[in-house]
């Protein structure tokens, strides 16, 4: 990564072509090459671990406790130094470099956001910018912009302390922080393990929204099965030492688990869990019919008549649904009014199927609205239409696309091929070449992950 | 952010604003006491009734002599704990200098541990009387307070900051300067504290070996029999360490920061 570390705009010199369709990647791709970690003579914490993590991508660590995450998350941005092996981010090598320089270049988030007590809010978003000498009207305009991408009014916040911000808030800003200063790498580990599951919700949710509008590499390690279904493009299952047991996209290990310990890893319900992975707006909304408050009631009786239905909902000026009225309801009415409304649950179109049919059950109703941007009134789902999207979801495994990743139970060796590509090979005879990077050879690489994740995380 | 939220942090903004103003209160009311008790004790010191004996030491300016002797005693070794313990405090909480924590603190604890009329004669035996032994005397005396809440104030800001810190790219040095140091502030200034109310009452005890100071009066009390000298002169050293106390004080709340 060349120029990433004062220009915040350029593309850290990225050349690599990934994703043509969406806006400019400005993530970087890391490659652990034969990296071990070891403390002293015990078993090694990680153990020839050779991972590549591709640019623009959230890439999910998960696996059970002390196997190896966080050291490895930490070997990244070397907060941890690597005992053998290499750390290369977009074909540079950065296992030797000044590691405080190296960590200036790489987001880095930890639970409860780490932040520093003593200085506001403001001060914290603004350390790294500030470390690389930003002039001082363009860090406070940066400051500004991230607590505005995170959804904390720079005018409210940007001059409070961090004891006066709730845990979901700390966190939010721990984001804007390691986003400051551009870097095309985001290290997370466990970043939302310590709020509660409805902020953790829409913090990951607006993690997504984050990434959509800026493509970083990210490197997200979790405890949590279902956040890393939620947020990953690829998932990397860990077992103790560090072993990748498997890598590949959510769909990939969810409909085909590598091996026992990943299925126990999975627990059970694969398919229920896959709903993790659709969100309300990519599966059939039904139109039910909605009437504004002030509305015609007989025009609106009459439209429930010519439909067939015996319920509408009724609309607030906003076009944001208030509740259910029924036909007799509002024959009784002269405007449709919310007055005898029945409250019923609402979802967000960007919710994942998960999360609606846990909102449906949790209200005890069979269906719940959809509502899209500001809350406008899209449509409603039914439990049925979930349950169809089960069946939907096992009886079609998505094309099982080779992973751009992989794993070294059994240290796959890098070859470099004619053209300078590299290309890893499993085959164990063939002898480890030493890789020149100079050339950034990932650039003629290509992701299949892309072919059927990329629409989704538009 | 849900209203509820809100609410909860701008109470938390006013209780921490009351606490403040509650501190800078309760500072307002000791000097003015202290200055109260000044005034009274010189005010009886012009119009009692002395004896010859007495005027002699009791008088303006003996009295500012002895004061400013004691002033410089203190400030001078205060001055040397300081730029020492603080230091070695330091020192002792970076990685490869752990291992020395143990003896430093065991000698740290004899000298404090010591009766300082038996230090600052043992001192004064060894560097002749005079000043210079009764300086060693307070520098080894105040040493511990200083050197033991420098290491607790800086072993005691969490890990994860420093981690959070050192992420970002922050140097090691950084990390002291702009991290650990600015959060051990109030424990370290809160040792510092101790150290000088000690020092200004250890001071009297240079008087024992030439070293000038308040404790004159006291001495002469004792020796001459003179009860209201005696008396005096422990007043006077009392409010010296409040006063002390007072600015040590009003420094610590000026220069916590503001988000602890
Ligand atoms: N400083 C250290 N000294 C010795 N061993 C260590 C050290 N740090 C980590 N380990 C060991 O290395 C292994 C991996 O630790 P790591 O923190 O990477 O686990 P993890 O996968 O992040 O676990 P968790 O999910 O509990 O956070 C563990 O067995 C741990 O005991
Ligand atoms: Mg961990």
């Amino acid at each position: 990564m060349p120029n990433s570390t004062a220009d915040h705009n350029s593309s850290t010199g990225n050349k690599v072509a990934f994703n043509p369709s969406m806006t400019e990647i400005t993530g970087a791709t890391i490659l652990l090459e034969n990296v071990t970690k070891s403390y002293g003579a015990k078993k090694a914490a990680v153990n020839q671990l050779t991972l590549e993590i591709p640019a623009g991508k959230t890439v999910m660590f998960v696996g059970p406790s002390g196997c190896g995450k966080t050291t490895t998350l930490k070997m990244i941005n070397r907060l941890i130094e690597p005992t053998s092996g290499r750390i290369v981010i977009n074909g540079e090598d950065v296992t030797t470099m000044n590691g405080d320089e190296l960590r200036r270049r790489i987001g880095y988030v930890i639970q409860a956001g780490g932040l520093l007590p003593h200085l506001t809010v403001g001060a914290n978003v603004g350390l790294v910018p500030k470390m690389l000498k930003w002039d001082k009207q363009r860090i406070a305009d940066r400051t500004d912009e991230l607590l505005e991408l995170v959804s904390l009014d720079p005018e409210i916040y940007r001059d409070r302390y961090p004891k006066e911000l709730s845990g979901g808030q700390q966190q939010r800003v721990g984001v804007a922080r390691a986003l400051a200063a551009d870097p095309p790498v985001l290290l997370m580990d466990e970043p939302f393990g310590a709020v509660d599951p409805i902020t953790r919700q829409r913090l990951q949710e607006e993690l997504i929204h984050v990434q959509a509008e800026l493509h970083k590499t990210i490197v997200f390690v979790t405890h949590d099965f279902d956040e890393a279904v939620k947020l990953g493009d690829w998932i990397v299952i860990f077992n103790e030492g560090g072993k990748i047991e498997q890598y590949g996209t959510p769909e990939q290990i969810l409909a085909h688990p590598a091996n026992e310990f990943v299925e126990d890893f999975i627990g059970s319900g694969a398919g229920l869990k896959q709903l993790g992975l659709t969100r309300v707006r990519d599966v059939d909304i039904r139109q039910a019919p909605a009437f504004t408050v002030g509305e015609d009631a007989a025009t609106a009786v009459a439209h429930m008549n010519e439909a067939g239905v015996l319920r509408a909902i009724v609309l607030d000026s906003r076009d944001r649904p208030i509740g259910w009225v029924t036909r007799r309801q509002l024959e009784r009415m002269t405007t449709v009014g919310a007055a005898h409304a029945r409250q019923f649950p609402v979802v967000s179109d960007s919710a994942t199927l998960d999360d609606a049919l846990d909102t449906m059950l949790v209200a005890g109703s069979s269906d719940a609205a959809v509502t899209g941007s500001r809350g406008a009134y899209q449509g409603i789902i039914t439990v049925q239409t979930v349950i169809k999207a089960i069946d939907h979801i096992s009886a079609d495994p998505e094309e099982v696309s080779t992973p751009v990743g992989h794993n070294t139970g059994a240290i796959p060796k890098l070859a470099t091929g004619e053209n300078g590509v590299i290309s890893y090979a499993m085959d164990e005879e063939e002898t480890a070449t030493e890789v020149e990077n100079d050339s950034a050879p990932w650039a003629e690489h290509s992701d299949p992950a892309e072919t059927h994740r990329g629409s989704e995380r538009a | 952010m849900s209203s509820a939220t809100q609410e909860q942090t701008e109470t938390k903004e006013a209780t921490a604003s009351l606490t403040q103003a509650n501190s800078w209160k309760g500072l307002l009311i000791q000097p003015i006491v202290l200055l109260v008790i000044l005034g009274v004790m010189f005010w009886w010191m012009s119009t009692a009734d002395l004896t010859e004996t007495e005027r002699i030491t009791l008088n303006a300016s003996y009295l500012s002599t002895l004061a400013w002797e004691h002033l410089k005693l203190t400030i001078i070794s205060a001055v040397i704990v300081l730029v020492t313990a603080i230091p070695v405090g330091i020192l002792l909480t970076r990685g490869p200098f752990r291992k020395l924590t143990t003896p430093v603190m065991a000698l740290a604890n004899i000298g404090q541990a010591a009766p300082p009329v038996g230090l600052i004669v043992l001192f004064a035996f060894w560097l002749s009387f005079g000043t210079t032994a009764a300086i060693v005397t307070l520098v080894v005396y105040a040493f511990l307070p200083v050197l033991k809440n420098t290491m607790v104030g800086l072993e005691a800001v969490d890990k994860r900051t420093i981690e959070a810190a050192r992420g970002m790219g922050m140097s090691p040095g950084m990390v002291l300067w702009k991290v650990e140091l600015p959060l051990a502030v109030p424990v370290m200034l809160a040792g510092i504290r101790t150290a000088l109310v000690l020092l200004v009452g250890t001071a009297t005890l240079a008087t024992f070996i030439n070293g000038g100071g308040l404790g004159l009066l006291i001495t002469t009390g004792v020796n001459l029999a003179l009860d209201r000298v005696l008396i005096f002169g422990s007043l006077l050293v009392a409010v010296f360490a409040l006063a002390v106390d007072w600015i040590a004080r009003v420094i610590e709340t000026a220069v916590t920061p503001k988000g602890l």
